[in-house]
């Protein structure tokens, strides 16, 4: 209303004729009213076609996991969720997820630092390279491992050499972890180094200090929000990871198989109410993690 | 000398950043490397500091090749084009840095931090964050933090650049005080012609990676060695064909000249005193510029910018007058 007042007055200013400025504040009015109930209704429309498109695709199959999980009763949820392989393959997601957080933020800070601090041939090529786990499908990653650590791959050898079995073990359930979720936190931090610039540094760098207090009083405080961030992506997809991880995994139950599996796994016995109380599990974790998303995300914009 | 340059080579992918620069610089001077932008003045400051190596040359500061010493160990303080505070830290914990870096006792850094704050005067805002400052204000911090470790040599990256015009002109008097005060040689980088003759003691002009000319402002103003000084420096009208004006038909070798507007002057119709000889013109276009008038000058075909004060008679456009002209720079590029 401010704003249409303003807009009159000018009107009349700019031309004295009483006349013709009141034809003018019609015309104004007019173009004004189209225009806002035009804006008013695509808005509901939109609004209501992205509701229902998120109530029909989201809201309503998370519904269906949680009644049919619960459709037996709460002791047979309990029963399901509670039973010893959906613990092992609970605490086999988790470690999954932990060891892949810790490496691929270690590595993404690195490689987030590198790309954004130093100039040197081939650096478009090292941030393409970091995105390859995002246009390869997860199968094929985790056939690419077999091929790489299986009884036929080239370095078994170095696998035997370790002492340990990666192909249908369980490190072969966190290395296809890793490798699909190596992207997210280096993603996230890269755009927020870049907007930083090298000035701050080269100042803490020309006054004496050390890489690592330069790392930990400059740049730490700048990418911690977009760190978290990253983490938290990196975590949620960390558990939901499937493809790469039942392939590489070989699906050993109680010893290779995460919770995405042993829910695929329960749901191909006609197990179905333990199949949907285990999703449910995954369901809890993600909320949780949407949870702490937003506050992150609502941190990161103060 | 204090800092000295050698036939410093530097170029980033094939562009020739410094073409065979050499200047040195006395202890306690207050140098402006002065040019256009690309003309290598930054590179070479940075060069100083230890943030960028030249391919070949000698860097010496207090008679020592610092070419293989890092920025660190070579007592300087820079101050960064848009202050590169640190913008996590407080104005206190900024200035303070350097020192704790150097693991200087925490009363020492503190004392010396308030009397920091006090000499740019914002003594009550040590517990701010850089953000809450004016771009004034930031600069001072960050001239401040540069100087928190006592450098025996001050680098300033365009300091004035990232200020508005008003609160500029202010500042460089300020900061001129402050390094007097101080007494530490200084080098600051500048594109503007205005602040150099201000602020600094010396000029090094430069264009295209190479060093044009080193002298005190006056002393470039006045004998600008080549056609780019005369034209940086002052405003100024560059003629080809300078035999055409009377008395000035020499037979030198030079290919062009140039006329500073306050060496001419003009006698109008009524103006109290006249003369007899000079050369005739035309007033082509007259503009106002605050404290004097711009006039255009046609002689034959030459158009000359002249300015007058402001009490003389004015002039009108299409009016003839009689021109005087006191001296010519010409140069043979």
């Amino acid at each position: 209303m401010a704003n249409k007042k303003a807009f009159h007055k000018k009107e009349s200013r700019s031309k004295p004729l009483p006349a013709e400025t009141d034809t003018l504040t019609e015309i104004s009015k007019v173009i004004e009213q189209k225009h806002n109930t035009g804006s008013k209704k695509v808005e509901i429309c939109l609004i209501v076609i992205s509701l229902l498109f998120l109530f029909v695709m989201l809201l309503l199959p998370l519904l269906v996991v949680v009644i049919s999980a619960l459709k037996d009763g709460f002791t047979a949820y309990m029963n399901a969720v509670t039973d010893s392989y959906t613990i092992k393959a609970l605490t086999l997601t988790i470690l999954a997820t932990v060891i892949a957080v810790v490496i691929n933020t270690v590595f993404g800070i690195f490689a987030a630092w590198t790309i954004s601090k130093y100039h040197f041939r081939g650096k478009q090529f090292l941030v393409s390279l970091i995105d390859i786990p995002f246009a390869i499908s997860p199968v094929i990653a985790g056939l690419i491992f077999i091929l790489t650590f299986g009884n036929i791959g080239w370095a078994k050898g170095l696998a035997d050499l370790l002492g340990t079995k990666i192909v249908f073990a369980v490190p072969g359930v966190v290395i296809a972890t890793i490798f699909v979720t190596f992207p997210f936190i280096s993603r996230e931090i890269l755009p927020v180094l870049n907007a930083q610039g090298k000035d701050e540094e080269e100042a803490a760098a020309l006054m004496g200090a050390s890489g690592f207090k330069i790392f930990r009083k400059i740049t730490f405080p700048h990418i911690k929000w977009a760190l978290l961030y990253g983490i938290i992506l990196c975590s949620a997809r960390a558990m939901g990871e499937f493809g790469a991880v039942s392939v590489l995994s070989g699906r050993l139950r109680g010893k290779t198989t995460t919770l995405p599996l042993h829910v695929e796994i329960l749901y191909n016995e006609f197990n179905t109410t333990a199949a949907f109380a285990v999703s449910s599990i995954l369901v809890i974790l993600a909320v949780l993690i949407l949870i702490a998303r937003n506050i992150v995300e609502y941190k990161k914009k103060q | 000398m204090y800092v000295e340059l050698k036939h410093i080579y530097k170029t980033f992918d094939g562009f020739h950043a410094s073409d065979d620069v050499s200047f040195g610089i006395q202890k306690g001077n207050l140098v402006a490397l002065l040019g256009p932008s690309g003309s290598g003045k930054t590179t070479i400051l940075r060069m100083i500091a230890g943030l960028d190596v030249p391919n070949s040359g000698e860097i010496i500061i207090d008679n020592v090749v610092v070419n293989d010493i890092p920025g660190s160990k070579r007592g300087i303080g820079f101050v960064f084009q848009n202050y590169a505070l640190f913008r996590y830290m407080t104005v206190f914990d900024n200035i303070a840095f350097g020192l704790e870096v150097q693991k200087v006792k925490k009363p020492v850094i503190k004392n010396r931090v308030k009397e920091l704050l006090k000499l740019i005067g914002l003594e009550d805002l040590g517990g701010r964050y850089p953000n809450q400052l004016s771009g004034g204000q930031r600069q001072r911090v960050a001239f401040a933090r540069a100087l928190a470790p006592n450098p025996h040599l001050l680098l300033l990256d365009e300091p004035f650049a990232a200020i508005d015009a008003k609160v500029r002109k202010e500042l460089r008097t300020w900061l001129r005080e402050m390094i007097s005060q101080v007494g530490v040689t200084s080098i600051f980088v500048t594109h503007d012609q205005e602040e150099a003759i201000e602020v600094a003691d010396e000029i090094i002009v430069t264009n295209k990676g190479k060093v044009e000319q080193i002298g005190t402002p006056i002393d470039i103003y006045h004998n600008p060695k080549t056609l780019f000084v005369a034209q940086f420096i002052g405003q100024s009208t560059i003629i080809n064909n300078h035999r055409t004006l009377k008395d000035f038909n020499v037979n030198e070798d030079c290919s062009a000249a140039v006329l500073r507007p306050r060496n001419i002057k003009l006698f109008g119709k009524n103006d109290a005193d006249s003369i007899t000889g000079g050369q005739n013109g035309t007033v082509v276009d007259t503009s106002f510029r605050g404290d004097y008038m711009e006039i255009k000058v046609k002689i034959d075909d030459i158009v000359l910018i002249a300015f007058r004060d402001l009490e003389e008679p004015s002039l009108s456009v299409g009016e003839k007058i009689k021109v005087t002209i006191k001296q010519l720079h010409l140069f043979s590029e």
